[in-house]
């Protein structure tokens, strides 16, 4: 039996029922809609949290005091004692990298922020001017910290939009002062809303002249030390020296953890993929069950068509012919299955992307070819033992009307 | 062309055996034109299955245009079935979701004959079974009588080397069921062999060689008059 003629046969037999098909076709299509979907919102977070760490600054590299082998642990406390402070000094030293572009030291606190009778605890951050291009900071109004030596401090500041709307109410903010703690501090800029970025929410703080925060928090520490290297081959460069110019200026010890933003980003990136994965493969067990219902459709259809099968045999078919002929039914639902489930899978994707349009879901390539491929696979295997006791069937007996 | 030798045919039925052929000897030559009678139950079909190779004797020999068949695995039969036999059944057995034409095509289809060639034994079928104008209608859209002759231009299509017809009369009306045997005759003239099982005496006794069953054995063998050449 040709193949065209043995897909033809099969064609008939699917089209000849077609609530069978329609009920066989659902299973299948929600099955590999859902791998694609769920896929698909696996990877839109992915991409989501990726553009997030693009939009930090791109070739950043960090400087946190305290050594640690990775990332993630305790710094400091493998060592035993604690290690010597990460200083401005520390930071400015660095500048002498060829590969880096430009720093911005980092001191971290919480301040009670007031003007008149109102007062808010913010987070206040101590920084340098750099910090607005490290960070693509974008002013909504006024200018950002003045440039200038980080050892001396004017005393500035620049709020985030809601601290701002907290504090003065309808007044405008530029150019008022308010105080922190004990200081006094004008208002040169106000902050553009810009969300949630390496752990604080821009809208929410206060910056303030690194010097003014070393004062105010009686302390030479640095939190990090953000550095921009000059291009993303320079990322390395710029590590190695900044891991060089620190040891030598601790007296050869190491006692700073550097971390580049392609590290987190890949851990990041390593946690979410995973993670889509596996839901991915949660979603495909639903193309076994498709694939039992399969089963179970044929083994009715081989009691259901006894008579044709022991007529095809009377006709000379031979027992590969109707196992063929079993199997291609199977194939050509399973197609018909995928497409449908990656039709619909494709719709609800868009859905999704339409109520939440900042994630960008997009179906990972492999789910769109393992989907349909592992449907294909289960129609297949779970037809074999329907197929194969159809191509046993006696002609004799499946012919009489006994 | 035929030989059949101690054919025995024995089922099992629970503790119960039943000798539905005890030691058949038959010898079928090119041409002719058989029926086959007997009591329900005499072992007719199951010796037609038998000659038809849809069935297996437990014991005896089976010589069919020359070739010993009888060890041959299934499905080397079912390739010797579809090239040298063509089966007309009672029920008609025709696949009902496919059309008149596609049904006559199937032996060629599941032998792997080429669609040109197909096509064009296909217009010759549906001409010599006057199914032309039938050709594209459902087993539901016919008469029994046409049924009956779309399968005798299924069972011809690959021009066997022998028709068996099993009661191919006993679900149509009598006119209908002589205007069937006439086509089967028709077959026979142009040098078909033929063989038919009825329990319709005035059927059986049109054909040339009559053969008579009872109990799983052959009784008698007659030949010569018979109604073949155009009835009595
Ligand atoms: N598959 C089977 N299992 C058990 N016994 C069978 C089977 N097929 C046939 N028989 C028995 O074999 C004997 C012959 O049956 P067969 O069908 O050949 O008779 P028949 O002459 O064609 O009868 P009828 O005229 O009623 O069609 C019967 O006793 C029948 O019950
Ligand atoms: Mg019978």
């Amino acid at each position: 039996m040709r193949l065209a003629d043995t897909l033809g046969f099969a064609w008939q037999v699917v089209r000849g029922s077609p609530g069978r098909t329609l009920l066989i076709l659902l299973a299948m299509g929600i099955g590999v809609a859902a791998v694609v979907a769920v896929s698909s919102i696996g990877e839109g977070a992915r991409l989501y949290v990726v553009n997030q760490f693009g939009s930090l600054g791109t070739h950043l590299v960090i400087v946190l005091p305290g050594r640690s082998e990775t990332a993630g642990s305790m710094p400091g406390v493998l060592i035993g004692k604690t290690p010597r402070d990460l200083t401005l000094e520390d930071a400015l030293a660095l500048k002498r990298s060829p590969a880096v572009r430009r720093l911005a030291p980092l001191i971290v606190g919480a301040g009670d922020v007031r003007v008149g009778a109102r007062s808010r605890e913010t987070p206040v951050l101590g920084s340098t001017a750099e910090l607005m291009d490290i960070r693509h900071m974008e002013m909504a109004q006024g200018q950002f910290l003045p440039p200038g030596d980080p050892r001396h401090s004017q005393p500035v500041c620049v709020v985030g939009a809601k601290v701002a709307a907290e504090l003065f109410g309808a007044r405008r903010a530029l150019g008022e002062w308010l105080r922190i703690g004990d200081r006094r501090f004008r208002v040169v800029g106000v902050l553009a809303s810009q969300g949630e970025s390496l752990g604080f929410n821009t809208d929410e703080i206060v910056i303030v002249p690194l010097a003014a925060a070393q004062a105010l928090f009686n302390t030479e520490a640095l939190f990090r030390v953000l550095v921009e290297a000059k291009s993303r081959e320079q990322i390395a460069y710029a590590q190695s020296d900044i891991e060089e110019i620190l040891r030598e200026r601790h007296d050869g010890k190491r006692e700073v953890t550097v971390v580049t933003q392609d590290a987190v980003l890949a851990t990041f990136d390593r946690i979410l993929r995973a993670l889509t994965l596996a839901v991915g493969g949660l979603a495909a067990i639903s193309l076994a069950v498709a694939g039992i219902l399969i089963m179970n459709v044929m083994l009715i259809s081989v009691t259901q068509r006894r008579h044709e099968i022991g007529l095809l045999k009377a006709l000379g078919a031979t027992g590969l012919n109707i196992r063929l002929i079993f199997l291609s039914e199977a194939v050509l639902l399973a197609l018909g299955g995928a497409a449908l489930g990656l039709t619909v899978g494709k719709l609800g994707q868009l859905f999704i992307g339409q109520l939440f349009p900042s994630i960008p879901f997009t179906a990972p390539w492999w789910a769109v070819i393992a989907a349909p491929l592992t449907a294909i696979a289960t129609a297949v295997l779970f037809s074999v033992a329907p197929a194969r006791r159809a191509a046993r069937l006696d002609p004799v007996r499946a012919l009489s009307k006994r | 062309m035929i030989r059949l030798s101690g054919i025995e045919r024995v089922f099992r039925v629970g503790e119960e055996e039943v000798h539905a052929l005890r030691g058949v000897n038959l010898e079928i030559a090119r041409g002719e034109y058989l029926s086959l009678m007997g009591p329900s139950g005499s072992g007719k079909s199951t010796l037609l299955n038998v000659i038809g190779l849809l069935d297996r004797p437990n014991a005896g020999r089976y010589a069919l245009d020359g070739r010993d068949v009888t060890g041959l695995d299934d499905d080397a039969l079912s390739r010797v079935r579809r090239e040298k036999i063509g089966f007309v059944f009672q029920f008609f057995h025709l696949v009902a979701r496919l059309t008149a034409e596609q049904n006559i095509e199937l032996p060629m289809v599941l032998a792997g004959i080429d669609p040109a060639e197909r096509r064009t034994r296909l217009a010759r079928l549906l001409a010599e079974y006057g199914l032309e104008a039938r050709a594209r209608h459902r087993p539901d859209q016919l008469s029994g009588g046409q049924c009956q002759r779309v399968a005798i231009a299924r069972a011809m299509s690959m021009r066997p080397t022998v028709i068996l017809a099993d009661e191919p009369t006993g679900n149509l009306d009598r006119h209908t069921g002589q205007e069937v045997m006439a086509v089967l005759e028709g077959v026979h003239h142009a040098g078909g062999t033929v063989m038919v099982v009825t329990h319709d005496g005035e059927i059986g006794a049109r054909a040339h060689r009559r053969l008579r069953m009872v109990d799983g054995a052959i009784v008698s063998d007659e030949r010569g008059a018979g109604g073949g050449h155009g009835g009595t």
